[in-house]
């Protein structure tokens, strides 16, 4: 029992780790209709940053602060440079481009830090733990984790709902064209987007670099993940993405324990060790599927169908 | 292909006339040798060793091998075994290597393997040693300088029978190598497996894991988590305050991820043929000298591949520089003496090393960098449990 409660917080951390990536995601997705492949990258990006700024701060926090303003200041540039060109284009085109940045800044982090991984060292006020079950401590700092992710998910809303931005938002998500005839400038609302998905990307980098190996590439797994989340959540919806980022959290933790439980109950010896992992890791893409099926635009589709 | 062996025929005519060193004819030639590692991608800091480990052991003998000047093209495999046979073949094509030094992962080398045996180039491989080519497929023109892989993880599956551990959870990633692992551990782990999970190469967080090991209470954790992985898992074992289960590994702490983990893996074990701190001559020069060029602690990669350097040296020495006749070159590099970094090394029948492997340990150095040391030696002359069904011919 007490292994299920613990099992199910950690489902809910790293559901709150993918939701700060999802979060930038959705709404670079939703609003302007821009498939963003480099997200991953500027995740990578974010946790570099902070490396490099703690260590000449020698604080974690200012370096986290710095990293996140460099993460939204890279993430205008490359909206300046690259990204504005290819928002009339059809679909095909981004992801080419942005395939392209994740291509270019993969290397570029290598070229800059070298290919060895790095490390950023846990603040030392969050780096304590307390007994949760026998033999095993929870981290302070994923509880610090679980904190800030509800408090983002809660601004987050709160601007969304809550403010004339928001509102120009969801607009923007449900019909562009609309509010742009409506004399809106899209160009600076899809910038300020953009920049809070960069910035919301770098954070999550940031926040993870203690928890994880800081190295070249680090982003392209998670990317797929957050691609995941915001499909379920139905994309331009922020709280589509929190529900469906603690749903996959939850699913991913608690699902790879109960199929390798059940392999093992079902099939024998090596039958049960080959059976169990490849059915852990295809059930999140199960849980997709089936969600799909039932509500083929996601749980919270911005655009009603 | 006819024209290099007139020539080669020729150069050995010659060397047979002058049996003093090298001809003048062979210095002036280089020996082409192709080096293939992983050179981008997340695992490029294995390749980065292997090509700065090989390249030190050459300029360590003034840029030559066996009196010979060397022509070194580098070949970035990128990890992927489609990339690196389509690049080794056009290499291939165009000078024809002598030798082909790498690469580091055992999926490329089984890539390109064939195409580089057909061209007569002889393959050393300075660290990835499958089982495949250890057994009934060993091949003459093919060396490991490295170990076969089951003898890393069969340490381990030793020094936990021997410190009496009972129940131990085992831990990979779920790929070829890492249920190869296990099956080397368990070889010589005569106590219960209470676990044994396969998590997604691309896993990053392993709190549901750990949460799984604090319950069942195993006597110790056997984990192969080779880069990202392991700097994850071990991190995360220290958080969750677990450091009182033993923890085993393979190629989890290493010196290629020591400078990301710093103080949280000092202690840990592991299981290598070789150790930065190897009390002997060859070793002390490498590391010094490895350490004041690149700026960074060689692991298990570099000492390999500087150790292949030294192969080809002692190889090239006892044929006079020629790379002509191939059976003499068999010969010289089936008994090349060489000052190892490990010591002693010898090959077996099937070209792959016999030698000691050692349990070792995370220490923090007094210069504050990291490095692992030898704590005592698990086996002695080892030979791989595949070299009795190889004959070579």
């Amino acid at each position: 029992m007490t292994l299920l409660v613990i099992q199910a917080l950690n489902g809910v951390q790293l559901g709150l780790l993918l939701f700060l990536i999802a979060a930038g995601l959705t709404l670079v997705f939703g609003v302007m209709d821009f498939i963003n492949l480099a997200h991953g990258v500027q995740y990578m990006l974010g946790a570099y940053l902070a490396v490099a700024a703690a260590s000449v701060t020698g604080s974690f926090f200012l370096g986290v602060i710095l990293a996140v303003l460099v993460a939204g200041g890279v993430g205008l540039v490359l909206e300046w440079a690259v990204f504005r060109h290819l928002y009339g284009r059809d679909h095909l085109d981004q992801v080419l481009a942005t395939f392209g940045i994740i291509l270019f800044l993969n290397e570029a982090v290598r070229v800059i830090w070298g290919s060895a991984p790095l490390q950023l060292a846990m603040p030392a006020v969050l780096s304590g733990s307390f007994p949760i079950m026998p033999g095993l401590h929870y981290p302070i700092y994923r509880v610090a984790l679980i904190v800030v992710g509800l408090l983002v998910a809660a601004g987050l809303a709160a601007v969304i709902q809550g403010t004339r931005t928001g509102m120009r938002i969801r607009a923007g998500a449900s019909n562009p064209l609309m509010i742009a005839s409506l004399g809106v400038d899209i160009g600076r609302l899809f910038r300020q987007v953009f920049g809070v998905g960069a910035m919301l990307a770098g954070f999550a980098g940031a926040l993870a670099a203690p928890l994880l190996s800081v190295e070249p590439g680090m982003g392209d797994n998670l990317l797929i993940l957050a691609f995941v989340v915001i499909v379920i959540g139905g994309i331009g919806s922020i709280r589509g993405a929190f529900v469906a980022a603690i749903l996959v959290g939850l699913v991913d933790t608690l699902g790879r324990g109960l199929v390798t439980d059940a392999a093992g109950l079902l099939l024998h010896g090596t039958a049960a060790a080959r059976v169990g992992p490849a059915l852990a890791s295809m059930l999140i893409y199960l849980v997709m599927a089936a969600v799909l099926a039932v509500r083929p635009a996601g749980l919270f589709p911005a655009v009603p169908a | 292909m006819r024209i290099p062996l007139l020539a080669g025929l020729l150069t050995a005519a010659l060397v047979a006339a002058a049996p003093f060193g090298v001809s003048a004819q062979l210095a002036a030639d280089p020996v082409k040798i192709d080096l293939v590692a992983v050179l981008s991608g997340p695992q490029a800091t294995l390749g980065q060793q292997v090509r700065d480990g090989f390249l030190l052991g050459v300029a360590a003998r003034g840029g030559k091998l066996g009196g010979r000047t060397v022509d070194i093209a580098i070949i970035d495999d990128e990890s992927k075994p489609d990339v690196a046979v389509n690049k080794v073949r056009a290499a291939l094509g165009q000078t024809p290597p002598a030798f082909v030094v790498g690469p580091v992962f055992s999926n490329i080398l089984g890539a390109i393997i064939k195409p580089v045996l057909e061209s007569g180039a002889v393959m050393i491989s300075p660290n990835a040693g499958p089982s495949t080519f250890a057994g009934a497929s060993c091949a003459p023109n093919f060396y490991v300088t490295s170990y076969q892989n089951d003898q890393v993880h069969a340490v381990m599956g030793k020094v936990a029978t021997d410190r009496g551990y009972k129940r131990v959870y085992l831990l990979a990633p779920n790929y070829q190598a890492g249920k190869d692992a296990m099956a080397g551990f368990k070889r010589f782990f005569k106590g219960e497996v209470v676990g044994e999970v396969y998590v997604p190469l691309t896993q990053m967080d392993f709190q549901a894991d750990l949460a799984r090991i604090a319950e069942a209470k195993p006597d110790a954790v056997f984990a192969f988590m080779p880069g990202g992985l392991g700097i994850a898992l071990v991190k995360q074992y220290r958080q969750a305050g677990l450091e009182t289960i033993p923890f085993l590994s393979t190629f989890t702490v290493d010196e290629s991820v020591l400078p990301a983990l710093g103080d949280v893996a000092v202690g840990l074990n592991s299981a290598a043929n070789w150790a930065p701190n190897m009390d002997n001559a060859a070793n002390k020069k490498f590391v010094t000298d490895f350490e004041a060029k690149y700026g960074y602690v060689p692991g298990t990669y570099a000492a390999q591949a500087y150790d292949t350097a030294a192969l080809i040296d002692a190889a090239l020495t006892a044929t006079g520089g020629s790379t002509a006749d191939p059976a003499k070159l068999r010969t010289a590099l089936e008994q090349a003496k060489f000052q190892s970094v490990r010591g002693n090394f010898q090959f077996g029948k099937n070209h792959y090393p016999v030698q000691d492997f050692w349990l070792t340990k995370v220490v923090k150095r007094p210069d504050g960098k990291f490095q692992t040391e030898t704590v005592q030696r698990v086996f002695e002359a080892d030979t791989d449990p595949y070299a009795a069904a190889c004959e070579m011919h």
